[in-house]
């Protein structure tokens, strides 16, 4: 028991401390990948390649004047970022990232708890999520707040009904709400994995989903009711410094929890598109190979005269990771580990990449897009695969 | 006594259906009248969840899905309602919506 | 364990449920009645309800409260005013409602036995799959006229609240 308490706290703390940092430098992706998107650098001064502007943006959070008009109704107001980021975090605990491990003698997941109804569990947490938006509009005391915060909560509730429609489907080919089994059930290959699942391959669940998802964390083309052009910046006008962050937080933080859900329920999460019989436990060290030499060639041949440093210093560091997954000793959890965070991080680079591309729907196409088209045709999706679940076995 | 008595939940849906009837009748703002009206629903909620857990079955669960899906059906069409009343009287106190002649 | 937890949830349960009653603003009642039905929900935990649990937080706390805080929003709803109550229910009122509850409750103590308890792990039934099965083959009938009912709500409601096209 006592052994429990102990491995939970320090899988808490490890996942607590990742995941804040992750948040914090999401961002600075985000920067750098627009930046090129926009043919521009992004971020570059403040440390190598910008690498620590997401410092500077936190210490410039902190330190900023803490206001709190006097027309807003207090309690409502302190609570709804609080609420925010709270079930966004609540929503993490419930991830798994890999398979069992084994630390020092112990056998833990590498999850924080694995309810059987996990799946329902995410969704919940999201539900709650739409009062942050919906309270902080409405303690604002201020129109444009009041009706960003509405079109807001509107759009997500709308956004979860062809959300949860589209985690219906796979789970109807899968058979279990908890995650872990999810994952386990995908082992395999790729075709194994429930995007291209015999009896009914879930592309168009796969695709309903992404773009719910964009519509439930408020994301571009669906960030109408908090665009800064739009509503003076929406249901978060009113707030400053730590509250505004904790609600830009609690967006990454829901951008996060759904990349882990699409690839938890569609693309297999840990597991390898081929089995390691076959050397899929060469791609992390070739992939890593590959960006090392690239940046051991720009440094040779800098854009820039200080940058033959840096990215001799990146070029050093990702060798070292190379050779460190080529070691045996590690493979058992770091493998599935690079998988699953390769998959989330390529859905967190499409969030960012549609960002970088598309414009933003006005708030009827908005709303006429989800009941109108995107409902129906979760609908349909899910009658199709259970015809076919139940006529195929 | 590491186990609660089932007598204690009971008790406490009691308590719950109780405070229900008491905003229920004592209130003029007829949105709190409704959120009273959920709140006894909730505690009937309660009440079948541990009948379930008594006898072991999972009908209890069951009525309490139905419970709900009616709720939540019953809440639409009462908001519906309260819109249209608020759009014909510009009042939400159930004290002045007293005679037929608009 | 149990006992702590039950006792914690149940207090915010009881206190929650005397704000929504007695609160004057619409909103801090709406709140206080998420926060009924979120202590609720961890109680069906306790009662081994997993399923009835996560459909209470996402269908009760997560949308039917939605709708109650839209509409209190956009028909801006202020707090209630004070009408003049007589002096004795000011007086008399709190105390016999105490009074009424606590012989509530000492009856229902008494005509319950004390023999069943609850304990965490108790009742395995409550899962997804169990619901799944008696839903689709017991209740089949109910469940289909659940969702023609929550059809004619939708119709019902959308008739009701939209503008008039004149």
């Amino acid at each position: 028991m006592d052994a429990f308490i102990v491995i939970t706290l320090i899988k808490l703390a490890v996942i607590a401390f990742v995941l804040l940092t992750a948040v914090a430098y999401l961002q600075w992706v985000e920067r750098k990948v627009i930046a090129h998107i926009q043919v521009r650098p992004g971020p570059y001064r403040v440390g190598p390649h910008g690498l620590l502007q997401p410092l500077a943006d936190v210490i410039k959070l902190i330190t900023k004047e803490d206001m709190m008009p006097p027309y807003v109704n207090k309690p409502l107001y302190l609570f709804a970022p609080f609420l925010a980021v709270a079930m966004a975090l609540l929503s993490i605990a419930v991830i798994p990232f890999g398979p069992q491990i084994e630390v020092a003698g112990y056998h833990t997941l590498m999850q924080l708890t694995d309810l059987n109804i996990g799946v329902l569990f995410i969704l919940a947490a999201s539900s709650m999520g739409v009062y942050g938006v919906a309270l902080a509009g409405w303690s604002s005391n201020n129109k444009y707040a009041l009706l960003g915060g509405l079109r807001s909560s509107a759009q997500m509730i709308s956004y979860e009904l062809p959300m949860a429609l589209a985690i219906a489907s796979p789970l109807l080919l899968s058979n279990t709400l908890s995650l872990r089994e999810l994952v386990v059930g995908q082992a395999g290959s790729i075709l194994h994995w429930n995007i291209l699942r015999m009896p009914f391959p879930q592309i168009f669940s796969f695709i309903i989903f992404v773009i719910a998802a964009f519509a439930e964390t408020n994301r571009i083309p669906f960030d109408l009711p908090e665009a800064e052009n739009e509503l003076v910046a929406g249901f978060h006008t009113e707030y400053s410094s730590m509250k505004f962050a904790s609600f830009f937080m609690a967006e990454y933080l829901n951008m996060v929890t759904v990349s882990c859900m699409a690839t938890l329920l569609f693309l297999g999460g840990w597991e390898a598109p081929w089995p390691a019989a076959y050397g899929s436990s060469l791609v992390p060290s070739l992939i890593f190979l590959i960006a090392g030499l690239t940046a051991l060639y720009h440094s040779a041949n800098p854009p820039r005269r200080k940058d033959r440093y840096t990215f001799g210093g990146f070029a050093v560091i990702f060798l070292v990771i190379a050779a460190v997954f080529v070691a045996p000793m590690v493979q058992s959890w770091l493998l599935p580990l690079f998988w699953f965070l390769a998959k989330v991080g390529f859905i967190l680079f499409a969030f960012m990449w549609i960002r970088g591309t598309l414009p933003r729907f006005r708030y009827d196409q908005l709303m006429g897009f989800t009941w109108k088209f995107l409902f129906p045709i979760a609908m349909l999706n899910l009658l199709v695969t259970s015809l076919m679940v139940a006529w195929l076995g | 006594m590491t186990a609660v008595p089932i007598s204690w939940y009971l008790t406490l849906s009691a308590i719950l259906f109780v405070l229900g009837v008491a905003g229920f009748l004592f209130r003029h703002n007829i949105i709190t009248v409704f959120m009273s009206i959920e709140l006894m629903l909730n505690a009937v909620n309660l009440s079948f969840v541990t009948f379930s857990y008594q006898y072991k079955q999972v009908n209890g669960h069951l009525f309490t899905f139905f419970v709900m899906v009616v709720a939540a059906a019953e809440a639409a069409v009462g908001l519906a309602i309260i819109l249209t009343v608020f759009k014909n009287r510009s009042t939400l106190n159930i004290d002045e919506v007293d005679s037929m002649k608009n | 364990m149990d006992v702590i937890l039950f006792l914690i949830f149940a207090i915010i349960a009881v206190v929650a449920a005397i704000n929504v009653v007695v609160q004057t603003h619409p909103i801090s009642s709406a709140v206080s009645l998420i926060g009924v039905m979120g202590s609720l929900a961890i109680l069906y935990l306790l009662l081994g309800a997993e399923f009835i649990a996560a459909a209470q937080v996402i269908v009760y706390a997560g949308a039917v409260m939605v709708l109650f805080i839209f509409v209190i929003m956009l028909l801006n709803a202020g707090a209630e005013s004070k009408r003049g109550r007589s002096y004795m229910v000011q007086v008399l009122g709190v105390p016999l409602l105490i009074a009424l509850l606590g012989l509530l409750a000492f009856f229902v103590e008494r005509l319950f036995p004390r023999t069943v308890s609850v304990h965490f792990g108790g009742f395995q039934g409550g899962t997804a799959r169990a619901i799944g099965q008696a839903l689709f083959t017991t209740y089949l009938l109910p469940f289909e006229v659940t969702s023609l009912l929550i059809l004619i709500a939708i119709l019902g409601a959308i008739v009701l609240a939209r503008k008039e096209m004149d």
